[in-house]
């Protein structure tokens, strides 16, 4: 784009540098020359110093000094800045002129080449005359200088040479050509920042100078000139905090002038310099905020300065400028570090400068709509000057340097303003404006502003629409339509709408007119409703191919060629079917669909209602409605079209709830899965013509009904009656799909058996099945046992089986699948045993599943229903007896260690904890090797019936044998009980209990006793003790019988004597009882000397310690009883 | 005064906007529905910290060249916004919160009537009479 007169000037926006020209140099054809001008200006760092430089020959001509002026007193100032001035002192006037020069110091042509340097230098000073701008020479030099002060030729020479030049040492550099050119560039430039730092700060000095030279009424506008200059030529010296003070007080001048109409433009062209560079100042001290409330009060200040009402779009080009030049500031401070806020950022100086671009858009409308404008200015154009640029910035170019309050001619003021009139027609301000917007639309993404950014895009699309760019303007509208319409802004939806409507027609989209129009008609809409019942007919018109009437307000140049479009568009049959989504908008009708019910037996035909309403001020007729559903084959029953029976209700009324119902009957195969409806489609208009496809995914509803529905629940509000057949719109939900179940079985299942279940016991469980079917029940088949999807540890433990004859193993399955019952007749019954067999205790759910089909007849369709009916029952199981295991001596002493080939009792009780009569119906001892019974062992609980809580008790006489290695302990083996429930009819099981292990001695000597069960006062009892040695060891025995009151006895009282190994000794003692009763025996005490731990004690445990002593028997009595 | 005063739903729809009818309604309903951004983060930023006590006042959500739009959100985030002209420099702050505690109390009574439902349009005259008394009289 090229510069307006509204943009900053370049020089204005740069950083200002300090200007140092270059002379001598020779950069096309002298390879030394180039380098060291590359050194100085390729790839400057930013560390580097703040110098421009350039390269000028040595005979540049520089601009001419004025005469320096000795008074004001007589001068009037013509404007207040000059349009060169900033430019001049960047770009032109330089702060000190560089003379390189090829010299070594052992130069042989000495005084030659110091009289040709001179040369030079003259010619330089005399093209600066009158300016304070100094020269310095650099010799370029191919040798390595000595360190100063060795060099005696050169310290002589160098002072010859500033002589003859006229130069101070200070100016006079030496440039050695060597390896280290940029080290030296550096230090060169380095001093040449100090020179011209100076320069600047005489500058200064000599503008201040001006200051007591002038007064107040005349010379007003220099004041800010003066300001201005120090302020710019500070920035110069890079001295940006007197800069900032100096154009600070330069504004404050600036709004001292006495603005009228000839100069205000004057001024705010200025006044808006002067504020661009505090606040570019401001945002680069890093004080965001004073640049904020710089420009703040800028613009109050200048908001009300119009000037000029025929010129009022200058005033807001040039507020518009205001405003983007800062959001320019703003956002480059920003790449810079700067962090801005949701509520301060730049996008709202951009989205200001953009209503400022409308506004002088709307003026520029308004003001230069004159006919005489049309023609173009006739010449000499006004806006031409002399030298095509003004003077003095902000003036008007019929009369440059005019500071009076008039006008000086009217006649040429009246044709300068028609002029710029006219240049203003042809300003590209749709363009401007949506540059603007996008700018800001970007600044306000960035900080999380979508409302706005969609507002702005808003703004963007009815730009575009303005520039007739309808494609563009339609992108933008519909990229943020949605937004609007899920927040539910209708006033503005109905807004967009309507500029999207009319690009539409203006192109002749038919999809997008249809889609905006039904959006239009609708509920969402808040247009008038004459607008609406036009839009309608507008889109029946579509629909017949015809084509539509004009929007309002548009372009009648536009609507003449869009109607040729609509014409066009028809003869092709272009865009003939079209497809609205209806969850996209919110169309004119609304749809809702129900199946009746969340689910449907397979035998009842499945009823489904569409429910339609249009909100339009017309009726709609349509030609076809039909529904999808997620199984196609349905979906030929859920259709209406024009042509077909019922199709007198094809039409919409406007406000009435339509319904339309349909029914069909399931499949077989879908029992079981879920039919959901997948879309609604409403076809309007006729195939031959042009059609509209309206959708609806799912059961209806488009993007506002989820919240009417929502509100419709929530609200009290009662319900007006309507008449019969009608429904309350609100009252209507959506119920998108259903399940289709299977027919509700008519049989009977009983389950007969008596709980809980005993572990292991085959538990019978009679099921009885009767069918309640009116026909029959074919191919019942049963499935019966443990619920799957338990514990898995349950399968494992839990056996079912229908045979009742024996008891069931590990082989069984836990759940018999399908067992064939065949057909039955209705009202026939039949009875199936089911033998359980839990090996844990625990409850177990049992499933028992009756499934059988029936052929059935709905609405003329022979279907085939399967049913089945579940019956699941818990079952705990518990145990039913418990056997506690006791080891005793013979004299049934507790044992808690048995002796090898020592007699001892093994005891059993069983307690029964079943809460039913247990049946025990024998009991088995199977011995481990290492126990042996005494005698047979014979079962002493056969057919015992044992009641809850009783118990029944067995004991068997074992001996140890000895143990092959010798073990500690010795296993028992098992004990066996079978048993059953006490009823007939169940099969025997076996209970194996297993037997604890025992610990196992071995003694070294084992004694025991014969005598007789019992003894008679005064009759000799003979008792024989047997002794016998179980060692491998000779042992000596000490034997000793302790004397008794109840005995007298004969025998060894106390004797010692040895056993051989193995070899038993026997002892006999006749006793001779006293007293009559259970008598103690003598004590017989033995010690082995060899072993003195084995105590008598536990050889005691082996004999018996007391006997029954009869009393002396009458001979008499033997005979009388044997006579009785 | 208020050029505009509207009452916004939790789900940012409006309940209910009204401005002063010289001047372009769009325009206000504009206005309202971009202060929402201000206002949602505004909201979030402080249900951060403390939900119990927060203050229900935004105070100035931004200004704009000719208007100041001021948020206040209830505690079931029922927004209400007032815009004023910035050229108005008579009302403080303290007098924008003051109209907003009408403002609550008003919405309260419109809520605690048994015939309003919670979520529609607010058509009380009682509320339309409050928001009148703060609005600039057209004349």
């Amino acid at each position: 784009m090229t510069p307006t007169q509204w943009d900053l000037p370049p020089e204005l926006c740069c950083r200002p540098m300090a200007f140092v020209a270059l002379t001598g140099l020779d950069v096309v054809y002298n390879a030394v020359h180039r380098a060291i001008w590359d050194a100085f200006c390729v790839n400057r760092r930013a560390d580097r110093v703040p110098i421009s430089f350039k390269v000028l020959p040595g005979d540049h001509e520089y601009p001419k000094c004025r005469t320096k002026r000795t008074s004001y007193e007589w001068y009037i100032p013509k404007g207040i800045l000059k349009t060169s001035w900033m430019n001049k002192h960047l770009n032109m006037v330089p702060a000190l002129v560089v003379l390189f020069y090829e010299l070594d110091w052992d130069e042989v042509q000495w005084k030659e080449k110091q009289l040709e340097c001179a040369t030079k230098v003259e010619i330089v000073r005399t093209s600066l005359q009158g300016r304070n701008t100094k020269v310095a020479v650099v010799l370029i030099q191919k040798k390595t200088p000595l360190p100063p002060g060795e060099d005696v030729m050169a310290s002589e020479r160098a002072g010859a040479l500033c002589n003859a030049c006229d130069l101070s040492g200070k100016f006079l550099f030496v440039l050695p050509h060597t390896d280290h050119l940029v080290g030296y560039i550096i230090r060169l430039e380095n001093a040449f920042y100090e020179h011209a730092q100076t320069y600047y700060h005489n500058e200064i000095r000599r503008v201040k100078s001006h200051k007591e030279f002038l007064n107040k009424t005349t010379h007003q506008l220099l004041f800010v000139r003066h300001q201005f200059k120090i302020a710019f030529f500070s920035e110069l010296k890079q001295d940006t905090q007197n800069a900032l003070k100096h154009y600070k007080s330069a504004y404050g001048l600036v709004h001292e002038l006495r603005a009228h109409e000839t100069n205000i433009l004057e001024i705010k062209t200025l006044a808006g310099f002067i504020n661009y560079k505090i606040c570019r100042l401001c945002f680069q001290h890093n004080t965001p905020l004073d640049a904020i409330a710089q420009f703040r009060k800028h613009i109050d200040l200048c908001k009300k300065k119009i000037g000029s009402a025929e010129l009022a779009f200058e005033h807001a080009a040039w507020m518009s400028k205001q405003f983007q030049s800062f959001g320019d500031l703003f956002d480059e401070a920003i790449k810079l570090g700067l962090t801005a806020i949701q509520t301060q950022n730049p996008g709202f100086y951009y989205q200001q400068a953009a209503h400022y671009a409308q506004e002088r858009k709307r003026q520029a409308v308004q003001l230069c709509g004159s006919p005489e404008l049309s023609t173009g200015c006739p010449p000499p154009d006004p806006l031409d000057t002399p030298t095509a640029v003004l003077d003095f910035y902000g003036q008007r170019a019929w009369r440059q340097g005019h500071q009076s309050i008039d006008p000086p001619d009217p006649e040429k003021e009246k044709r300068g303003i028609l002029g710029l009139q006219g240049k203003e027609r042809e300003v590209p301000h749709s363009e401007l404006i949506i540059a603007l917007l996008s700018n800001a639309v970007a600044q306000f993404k960035k900080y999380k502003c979508p409302r706005m950014k969609g507002h702005l895009m808003v703004q963007m699309g009815e730009e575009y629409y303005h520039t007739k760019d309808y494609a563009k303007a339609l992108k933008l509208l519909d990229y943020v339509m949605c937004d609007y319409r899920t927040e539910r802004w209708w006033n503005l939806l109905t807004s967009i709408l309507s500029t999207a409507l009319r690009c539409s027609y203006l192109m002749a989209q038919v999809k997008d007119y249809v889609a905006y129009g039904m959006e239009l008609v609708g509920r969402a809409s808040s247009l008038p409703e004459d607008q609406k019942s036009r839009i309608e007919k507008n889109l029946f018109k579509v629909l017949m191919k015809e084509v539509p009437e004009a929007e309002p307000d548009c372009d009648p140049a536009a609507v003449r060629a869009a109607h040729a479009l609509w014409s066009e568009r028809a003869a092709q049959a272009a865009e003939d079917e079209v497809m609205v989504e209806a969850q996209d908008c919110v169309p004119f009708v609304q749809c809702k669909a129900r199946f009746l019910h969340p689910s449907f037996h397979l035998d009842v035909p499945v009823q489904l209602h569409i429910f339609l309403r249009a909100d339009c001020p017309h009726p709609v007729h349509f030609s076809k409605l039909c529904v999808s559903l997620s199984n196609q084959d349905y979906n030929q029953y859920c259709c209406v079209s024009e042509g077909s029976s019922e199709s007198q209700g094809l039409c919409l009324l406007p406000g009435q709830t339509h319904m339309f119902a349909f029914r069909f009957v399931a499949r077989t195969e879908d029992v079981g899965k879920k039919i959901e409806i997948t879309g609604v489609d409403l076809i309007l208009g006729r195939e031959s013509e042009r059609c509209v496809f309206l959708n609806w995914r799912g059961g209806g509803g488009d993007t506002a009904s989820a919240h009417e529905a929502l509100q419709a629940s929530r609200s009290f509000k009662r319900r007006d009656r309507l008449p019969e057949q009608q429904v309350d719109w609100d009252t209507v939900t959506i119920q998108a799909s259903t399940m289709i179940i299977s027919r509700v079985p008519r049989i009977s299942v009983q389950l007969l058996h008596s709980p809980p279940a005993l572990s292991n016991e085959m538990y019978c469980m009679t099921i009885t099945i009767q069918s309640l079917e009116d026909t029959v029940a074919q191919d019942v088949k049963l499935t019966a046992g443990l619920k799957p999807g338990q514990d898995a540890n349950l399968t494992q433990t839990t056996h079912v089986t229908l045979d009742g004859s024996e008891a069931c193993d590990d082989s069984h399955p836990a759940l018999l699948p399908d067992i064939d019952v065949g057909d039955l007749q209705p009202q026939e019954k039949v009875e199936k045993p089911l033998y359980i067999r839990c090996s844990t205790t625990g409850s177990r759910i049992f499933l028992v599943h009756v499934a059988y089909t029936m052929n059935a007849c709905i609405e003329g369709k022979d279907i085939v229903c399967k049913c089945h009916k579940d019956e699941t029952v818990t079952i705990e199981t518990v145990i039913p007896f418990e056997v506690a295991v006791k080891f005793m001596s013979t004299k049934f002493e507790h044992l808690d260690r048995v002796f090898v080939d020592v007699p001892f009792l093994l005891m059993t009780d069983i307690l029964s904890s079943s809460p039913w009569p247990l049946h025990l119906l024998s009991s088995r001892l199977q011995l481990a090797p290492s126990m042996a019974a005494v005698d047979q062992p014979q079962c002493q609980v056969e057919h015992v019936v044992l009641q809850t809580g009783e118990s029944a008790s067995e004991c068997f006489c074992l001996t140890c044998p000895p143990a092959p290695h010798g073990g500690s302990t010795a296993a028992s083996g098992q004990y066996i009980i079978s048993w059953r429930r006490d009823s007939e009819n169940v099969p025997v099981v076996s209970s194996v209990i297993p037997l604890p292990h025992v610990a196992l001695e071995t003694i070294p000597l084992y004694i025991h006793a014969d005598l007789p069960s019992f003894g008679r006062v005064r009759e000799s009892l003979p008792v024989r003790y047997h002794i016998q040695n179980r060692t491998g060891l000779v042992q000596e025995v000490e034997m000793s019988v302790e004397p008794s009151d109840a005995f007298m006895f004969s025998g060894l009282k106390q004797v010692r004597f040895r056993i051989l190994p193995g070899e038993e000794q026997q002892m006999l003692y006749n006793f001779y009882p006293l007293t009559a009763g259970y008598q103690s025996l003598p004590l017989l005490s033995i010690e082995l000397l060899r072993l003195p731990r084995l105590s008598t004690q536990l050889l005691q445990r082996f004999l018996p310690s007391r006997i029954f002593v009869k009393p002396q028997g009458r001979l008499g009595d033997d005979a009388s009883i044997a006579a009785a | 005064m208020a050029v505009c005063i509207a009452v916004v739903a939790k789900e940012n729809y409006p309940l209910y906007i009204r401005s002063v009818p010289s001047e372009n309604e769009l325009k206000f309903h504009y206005t309202v529905h971009t202060s929402l951004d201000v206002v949602e983060e505004k909201v979030s930023a402080v249900g951060k910290v403390l939900v119990d006590q927060r203050e229900l006042y935004l105070g100035l959500l931004y200004p704009t060249e000719d208007y100041k739009v001021y948020g206040y959100v209830t505690n079931s985030k029922v927004k209400f916004v007032i815009v004023v002209e910035s050229s108005n420099t008579s009302l403080r702050d303290n007098e924008i919160r003051s109209m907003f505690r009408k403002l609550h109390n008003s919405f309260t009574d419109v809520m605690c009537n048994p015939f309003y439902n919670p979520g529609d349009l607010i058509q009380s005259k009682a509320f339309d009479s409050v928001v009148s008394s703060m609005m600039v009289q057209a004349c």
